[in-house]
């Protein structure tokens, strides 16, 4: 995180000045105190992960999940916050339980995602030439795939379906976003002299693109992977929804979301999907906004503060 | 341009045949087969084996890969076996909904981008702009189907103001103004909830275009000729601008698939993606096959129209 915005910043000040230069963390703090919908917004995602992840270890996934066929369709009341879904089942519960799940499967992919996109970006721009070209015809290929069509199709033949085995599908048809990005950053910083200098020192390549030419992408890696935890979290509320997502005893965000195609549900019982379309909604919403706050923090030309 | 097109014709082969691959592995990987569901008490074993042989389904992988190309590459995806027919036949009845789904959604799409990139652009940071930005941040976060279900929730059923599912009235005689109509009529919820959502990217594409092309120096020279404001945007900056949007429809087809997967579902539209959804509930795997490939096809052809367009357009990309 140190590094974020060293590069632009060392620019902007001159060299004989005495004053330090102020560090990325300070650079990061200044945006977000300037920009309130992005405090705002980290705020919130503070309080609900932490909410959610607080409660959850109170609650039992199993005993949420339990169908109870005495209180089928309850709207809210005293004994359940948010009502109850087909099964007897508390919505709240699921929510809590839905939200942690998504999230946690959401991070990751995101994680996973971005050390297969950065190592194939890393590799492909700063090699270059044949192999370069090579690497990004495979990866066009990829990209052409309409995602949700073959991550249905996979889900639907993988023999012992897990969450595991979920999050493998969707990093597999995920990683080209990021792997394009850090291409051509690669591609451009693979000029400059620093890495020139330490070619000539005779430095093995892993050396220079483990310690120097990935430090200096650090601060596009945060970005783009904070932006995509955001669209991650959709993917996956989305393939949840449609049924190809968790397994049916796991519940997600998604999931309370699928009960909606009732259309007695979509028209009488709001409570069943109105609280985990608002959730996501938020969620995507607001990590969207600390990401472009991160992306404003990263380009000294954006910078409000 | 022959050259480049030409070029990145030959490049589409490879891709084509990496996709029937892939697909053929999954469908030899898919549990069962055609006759796993006759199995029973009454039914010989040894005779279904005896089938098995007859239908080549012992034969080594590359003679069946053969086979099964050559069958698609004529038409024939085999039978389904939940709905007894032959697949094409079952596509040939969806097919037509959703590419008139996504014609729609194309052209609502445009509509929608167009005018609005351009007021973004042309006034950018002011009122105007942030309004448009705004939605277009919105846009960005609102998964699809979310939106899709609010917007079915509203005025399907709150309002009633449209149908909400099917692709037409069920009785109207085909080719009729009234069977027209009907398709019209329950076209329009579908693909307004899809063009809302999937317009951001344009806008945003158009807006930056405007904004970087106003300050080229072609502009100012035209501002210096004395050009009036409306010439030099509509002669000069728009036509710069238009252009590379108008090449990426062929880059959507693989968003409108996606989409279309999603809203199909949603507003019980038969078409593909609500056949592709249905084939794997029902696990028939012919189905889920042949609309792979199909869609998978599409995707692909559509990025060649695509890049092939945008080198006509933008000679940089030619010369590269």
């Amino acid at each position: 995180m140190i590094k974020l915005g060293k590069k632009t910043e060392a620019g902007a000040l001159q060299a004989q000045t005495p004053i330090k230069s102020p560090s990325g963390f300070s650079i990061i703090w200044r945006e977000l105190v300037r920009d309130k919908v992005a405090l705002i917004s980290l705020i919130f995602l503070i309080l609900i992960v932490s909410f959610v992840y607080g409660i959850s270890l109170i609650l039992d996934q199993d005993e949420i999940v339990k169908v109870d066929l005495l209180s089928i369709y309850q709207p809210p009341n005293d004994q359940f916050i948010l009502g109850t879904d087909y099964g007897g089942r508390d919505i709240f519960g699921q929510l809590i339980i839905g939200t942690r799940n998504s999230l946690s499967i959401a991070i990751l992919v995101t994680l996973m995602t971005g050390i297969i996109g950065i190592a194939y970006g890393l590799i492909s721009g700063y090699f270059g030439g044949h192999i370069d070209n090579m690497m990004m015809r495979v990866l066009d290929f990829f990209n052409i795939l309409p995602f949700t069509m073959i991550v249905i199709a996979f889900v639907a033949i993988v023999p012992k379906y897990s969450v595991t085995t979920f999050s493998l599908i969707m990093t597999g048809f995920l990683w080209m976003g990021i792997a394009r990005l850090i291409r051509s950053k690669a591609l451009q910083e693979k000029e400059l002299d620093y890495i020139q200098a330490s070619k000539t020192l005779g430095s093995s390549n892993f050396k220079i693109i483990f310690t120097q030419l990935l430090p200096n992408c650090s601060s596009l890696i945060i970005v783009t992977m904070t932006l995509n935890l955001a669209a991650n979290i959709g993917l996956e509320s989305g393939l949840s929804f449609l049924g190809f997502g968790f397994p049916e005893s796991t519940p997600s965000l998604g999931t309370l979301l699928s009960y909606a195609t009732n259309p007695q549900t979509l028209e009488f019982r709001w409570w069943i999907w109105v609280p985990a379309s608002i959730l996501i909604l938020l969620l995507m919403l607001s990590i969207n906004n600390v990401g472009q706050a991160l992306k404003r923090a990263t380009d000294a030309r954006q910078r409000r503060g | 341009m022959w050259k480049f097109s030409v070029r990145r014709t030959l490049i589409m082969i490879p891709q084509l045949i990496l996709l029937s691959i892939i697909i053929f592995v999954l469908a030899q990987l898919m549990p069962g087969d055609a006759l796993s569901g006759q199995i029973g008490p009454d039914v010989d074993p040894a005779r279904l084996d005896e089938i098995r042989e007859e239908m080549g389904w012992n034969d080594p992988w590359y003679e069946q890969y053969g086979r099964w190309v050559g069958g698609v590459v004529k038409g024939d995806f085999g039978d389904s076996f939940r709905f007894k027919m032959p697949v094409s036949e079952l596509i040939g009845q969806r097919i037509m909904n959703t590419v008139w789904l996504s014609i729609v959604t194309l052209i609502l799409t445009y509509l929608i981008a167009i005018p609005l990139g351009i007021v973004s652009g042309r006034y950018n940071d002011t009122w105007k702009d942030q309004l448009v930005t705004g939605y277009t941040y919105v846009g960005f976060a609102t998964p699809l189907f979310i939106f899709a279900l609010v917007m079915l929730w509203l005025f399907g059923f709150k309002l009633g103001w449209f149908p909400t599912s099917g692709s037409v009235t069920p009785g109207l005689v085909s080719g009729t103004f009234e069977h027209f109509m009907s398709k019209v009529y329950h076209l329009i919820l579908p693909a307004f909830s899809m063009a809302l959502i999937t317009t951001y990217s344009t806008i945003q594409y158009l807006r930056n275009e405007i904004v970087d092309t106003k300050q080229k120096d072609f502009i100012i020279t035209a501002r210096a000729k004395g050009a009036s404001e409306k010439r030099v945007y509509n002669r000069h900056i728009l036509r710069n601008s238009l252009l590379p949007i108008a090449a990426f429809f062929g880059y959507e087809i693989t968003g409108l698939i996606g989409g279309s997967i999603f809203i199909e579902n949603i507003f019980g539209f038969p078409g593909m993606g609500q056949l592709l959804v249905e084939s794997i509930t029902l696990r028939d795997y012919s189905v889920l096959t042949a609309t792979t490939l199909l869609f998978g096809v599409a995707s692909i052809v559509g990025a060649l129209i695509s890049d092939i367009i945008l080198s006509i357009v933008d000679p940089r990309i030619r010369i590269k």
